[in-house]
């Protein structure tokens, strides 16, 4: 079962923001993330608001399209009714579950909605996720004509006992072909990996990143697996069928990664993500940590718009009913208060490598700053220019840095 | 069921030839209180639509635990032989601990109900009852209870109980607290075998207090024996300890819900309020007394109740300080037994140093903390009073390991007390190697019967509140039963040991333990704290030390890794909330230096539970 949603506020059906939202819109960016909630198998350790066909009851993939472009139509005009001021989206991504089970024709249709509610910005980064077993090169180039500008690929492993134990079902011979099929598409490509799978030794790590290496992408994420509550993963390791992650073990493969990232040329510039420059980091990604406007579109999407925070409901079907009845889909909400604003800054800010300004600190936290250069965990130099810049051991204790900064 | 007794005799009114005070000796669970319930039932003064168990056991905590804390006296009619009589049962408090409580709810009767499981036979509780009894020449009456139960075996211990206090077998009486079946019977025999009480009317006012009660409502409920002279309302009396004066706003007699009388007299039995808001004021086992024509001695037996086990009590957030010492200053009404004074300790912050007069009176304590005022309280190791004296012969007495002189020293003494174990024979072994262990002498054995034995050691009384009724019970599989009692003090080699975490001492930890184990203690101690303290963002040593000599040594590893890998899809709620609730865990945190250790670390390590982290995985 995917997992639950949060406890919030009622949403109202209009959609409709409170005031606090739109001030200085103008000068924040807006993104669109656009939900694709189906899934061929559900992964043992996937907890994402996905569905397989059996799970959907009734629910028809081909119908989603037009559910999403729905609510893409009833984002524009609850955000112009709210007062915000009309801005040209600047980032676009498509997440799921697996948004390529939907026919390349699908998502373009759904990013042509996008560009007809508030227009795409020059430059705009258009990224669909996708995994290297359910596109071929004649759906890569027909994203690229759609618009899509960025695939990022779910590898998350080139070692076949990692796969299975991730219950992945694609060949890792595919994934350079993928690749490489995108470029010829002239799209950039970014590609997902996974660490800390039980049973993965560190040389499995290694010939990983050398495997997505080799592929020379623009840009590389991995992440830690999570053992989440409710997932199958969750349950085996509760019956002792698979041993846990060991926490050591996931920080020598964090360490690792970084070592062998930075040695081809990648730059570190959120804690789990790297790329060649500056230009080929997500700008979607870094829209959620510098706290920008995103709507999200779809079942069990969230969303942030200047301090309001949303989430739809969870089931395609109950999903799909709101929106076609021209009713807001959101399960709830919440408006951050002056102190919690100041928490997320802090949570979210410190992950980049932007960094976090010191001086949006308050006097309790600005006193632990010294305490955290002598602990290593953020740089001194960085700090004496007025930022908190995790160092490589500190982006390994992140948490606990935000712990005592906030 | 209906009652004997038609019309009850009057208090202040009462001839004493029809007056018959006794208690009920029993081990918890032998159906003390579902006894004095039939009882209740039985002479009628609670109705059976009133009925509910275990009546007289007023607070919660008793009745939950089964055990009755607080003693109480219930005046009750009954006719025998024609004639009616008034029957004061007097409770008294089942445990070791409340030794001294017991002797004085003894001294206000002439006679006890012997009441013994008839599928367990007698505990070592018990028989020190039993023997506190005979010594203020009690009639004794032996009952069997529980006869109904299938495991009962009333042929045995009627043998056990008649040579145990001689007569026969035939005179054991058998009842079924649960049926009823034999309570009108055991009353029968009440009036027909414990003496009438004697006193002398006509002298000054005399009565003792067997127990104080602190109510809400109603202030301080002092319960009385009545032995001379008479006591009305509104009358001024004195307590002969203090000297204090109080007048009398009410007196009677509980049947059992408090019942105003025009006064008592000899040899009765009741309650007085004079309108005292601390039990201190109230003292059992002293001598009440008309303040205008004051009896000039006292009733004899009266002491103060000396605490015999120290620990720290803290608050767990340490802005509940006020709070803390606001309940104990209200808990002291109702526990006369109860003293503490501020406390620091540079792990714990602020608290306090409590007496306690045992270990179950420690935990009930803690325990009424804990529910009636909502406080969570962590309590240090429990200690016992040393007398330490230094090369320079100066003495200081030592109830907390940290007012433990550093310099040299000359000499240590201990409390010792005499320990008397129950057990059936086959435990002699097990028994007698975990007593040898904990520095015990072998005084002597004695067979109570033919397959129960009680073995009999000198121990100091620091090695029995270190978890040694816990082991007792566990190598027993919980036959094995316990009393003590203070037996003078004794030299011994003895040292303090301090736990270190990143070089700093926490004194919650520290302990002082026999030379001899002071290492053993060091090892299981450091190695209890290395599972117990979660990894920190650096690496912390953990040791023992005598003085500044390190006798073990643990590590705890630095953690590396704190840190979500990713958001989910934009949920940056769950990931705040995450942070919020990690927050929260941590105020649950004491911090000792830089080292974050979690309440459950101390509760654990003193406690002795060193499985639990390992079972919580």
């Amino acid at each position: 079962m995917p997992s639950s949603l949060p406890l919030g506020d009622p949403a109202p059906e209009d959609g409709l923001l409170p005031a606090q939202a739109s001030a200085h819109a103008a000068q924040r960016d807006l993104g669109v993330y656009l939900h694709v909630p189906f899934c061929r198998v559900r992964c043992g350790y996937c907890d994402f608001n996905t569905y397989t066909a059996t799970e959907l009851r009734g629910v028809k993939q081909s119908d989603y399209a037009d559910q999403a472009i729905a609510e893409v139509g009833f984002a524009a005009r609850a955000l112009e009714a709210s007062g915000l001021p009309a801005r040209r989206v600047a980032t676009v991504f498509f997440g799921g579950g697996t948004p390529t089970l939907l026919p390349a024709g699908d998502l373009g249709r759904m990013l042509g909605a996008v560009r007809d509610a508030w227009g795409l910005a020059p430059g705009a980064e258009v990224t669909t996720e996708a995994n290297p077993d359910s596109v071929d090169a004649d759906d890569l180039m027909a994203l690229a004509d759609a618009g899509f500008t960025r695939v990022s690929f779910g590898m998350q492993s080139a070692v076949p006992h990692v796969l299975a134990t991730l219950e992945r079902t694609h060949d890792p011979a595919r994934v350079p072909l993928v690749v490489q099929w995108a470029r010829d598409a002239g799209l950039d490509v970014s590609l997902d990996l996974i660490y800390g799978t039980p049973g993965e030794s560190l040389d499995d790590w290694r010939r990983s990143l050398d495997a997505a290496l080799a592929c020379a992408p623009d840009h590389l994420s991995a992440y830690a697996l999570i053992v989440e509550d409710g997932t199958k993963l969750a349950r085996q390791i509760r019956r002792g069928e698979v041993a846990e992650p060991d926490d050591d073990l996931t920080a020598d493969m964090y360490e690792l990664a970084d070592a062998a990232l930075e040695a081809a040329g990648y730059g570190w510039y959120e804690v789990s993500n790297w790329a060649t420059s500056p230009e080929h980091r997500s700008r979607h990604n870094l829209s959620y940590w510098r706290g920008a406007d995103w709507w999200g579109v779809g079942p069990g999407a969230h969303s942030h718009v200047g301090g309001v925070r949303w989430w739809n409901v969870k089931h395609p079907a109950a999903y799909a009913q709101r929106v076609l009845a021209g009713v807001s889909p959101a399960a709830g909400r919440e408006t951050l208060d002056a102190e919690t604003q100041r928490v997320e800054d802090v949570l979210l800010g410190v992950r980049i490598s932007d960094g976090l300004p010191i001086a949006e600190l308050g006097a309790e936290a600005r006193r632990e700053v010294a305490a955290l250069i002598a602990d290593g965990l953020i740089d001194g130099a960085a700090a004496v220019r007025g930022d908190i810049r995790l160092t490589l051991r500190g982006r390994l204790l992140a948490d606990a840095v935000v712990r005592r900064l906030t | 069921m209906s009652p004997r007794a038609t019309k009850a005799l009057e208090p202040a009114a009462t001839d004493p030839a029809r007056i018959r005070n006794f208690c009920i000796i029993a081990h918890i669970d032998h159906g003390k209180s579902t006894l004095a319930d039939r009882m209740l039932q039985l002479t009628g003064i609670v109705q059976e639509r009133d009925m509910r168990a275990q009546y007289l056991d007023r607070m919660d905590i008793e009745r939950e635990r089964g055990i009755t804390i607080k003693s109480q006296a219930v005046r009750m009619p009954w006719a025998s032989d024609g004639e009616t009589y008034a029957l004061n049962m007097i409770d008294t408090p089942g445990h070791v601990d409340f030794t001294y409580e017991v002797s004085r709810s003894l001294a206000a009767c002439e006679g006890a109900i012997l009441l013994v499981d008839a599928a367990q036979g007698i505990e070592a509780q018990t028989l020190a009852n039993l023997y506190l009894a005979l010594e203020n020449d009690l009639e004794i009456i032996p009952v069997l209870n529980k006869i109904d139960l299938p495991a009962a075996d009333p042929e045995k211990y009627a043998a056990e109980l008649a040579n145990l206090i001689g007569g026969r077998p035939e005179d054991v009486l058998r009842v079924s607290g649960k049926t009823g079946m034999g309570v009108d019977a055991l009353l029968d025999r009440v009036v027909e075998r414990i003496p009438a009480p004697k006193g002398d009317a006509t002298a000054p006012a005399r009565a003792m207090i067997f127990d104080s009660v602190y109510d809400a409502y109603r202030g301080v409920v002092t319960y009385i024996r009545m032995v001379d002279g008479k006591l009305t309302p509104r009358q001024r009396i004195q307590m002969m300890s203090t000297r204090a004066t109080h007048e009398l706003l009410e007196i009677g007699v509980s049947s059992p819900e408090p019942t105003p009388s025009k006064g008592l007299g000899v040899g009765e039995v009741g309650y007085l309020i004079t309108g005292v808001k601390d039990v201190r004021q109230s003292k059992v086992g002293d001598t009440v007394t008309d303040s205008v024509k004051p009896a000039s001695e006292p009733l004899a037996g009266y002491t103060d109740p000396k605490p015999m086990v120290f620990s720290g009590l803290y608050p767990i957030d340490a802005s509940d300080y006020p709070e803390l010492r606001e309940a104990l200053d209200k808990l002291k009404l109702s526990d006369a037994a109860l003293n503490y004074e501020p406390e620091t300790s540079v792990a714990l912050g602020f608290g306090f140093r409590c007496g306690f007069l045992g270990l179950l009176h420690l935990e009930i304590v803690t325990e009424r903390l804990e529910r009636e005022f909502g406080l969570d309280i962590i309590t240090t190791a429990p200690s016992v009073v040393y007398e330490v004296t230094t090369e320079d012969k100066k003495t200081v007495t030592v109830t907390n390991p940290s007012e433990f002189p550093t310099g040299k020293i000359d000499s240590v003494r201990e409390p010792v007390v005499r320990a008397a174990i129950l057990a059936p024979k086959d435990y002699v072994g097990t028994i007698m190697e975990l007593c040898q262990s904990r520095r015990g002498t072998l005084i002597g054995m004695d067979y109570l019967s033919e397959d129960r034995v009680e073995i009999k050691y000198f121990m100091p009384l620091g090695e029995i509140v270190f978890d040694f009724f816990d082991n007792l019970k566990s190598r027993t599989q919980g036959y094995a039963s316990l009393d003590y009692e203070p037996a003078g003090d004794q030299e011994a080699d003895l040292v303090k040991v301090d736990i270190l975490l990143q070089g700093e001492q926490v004194d919650a930890f520290s302990a002082i333990v026999h030379r001899d184990k002071a290492y053993a203690y060091g090892v299981l101690m450091t190695g209890r704290l290395r599972e117990l303290i979660p990894r920190q963002q650096f690496e912390v040593p953990v040791q023992a030390a005598i003085g500044a000599r390190i006798i073990a040594r643990e590590s705890i590893r630095a953690i590396r890794k704190d840190v979500l890998a990713k958001c989910y899809g934009g949920d940056i709620t769950r990931k705040r909330k995450l942070l919020e609730k990690q927050k929260e865990g941590k105020k649950r945190m004491k911090m000792v230096g830089r080292v974050e250790v979690p309440q459950e670390a101390f509760i654990a390590a003193l406690s002795g539970d060193t499985e639990r982290k390992e079972k919580d995985k």
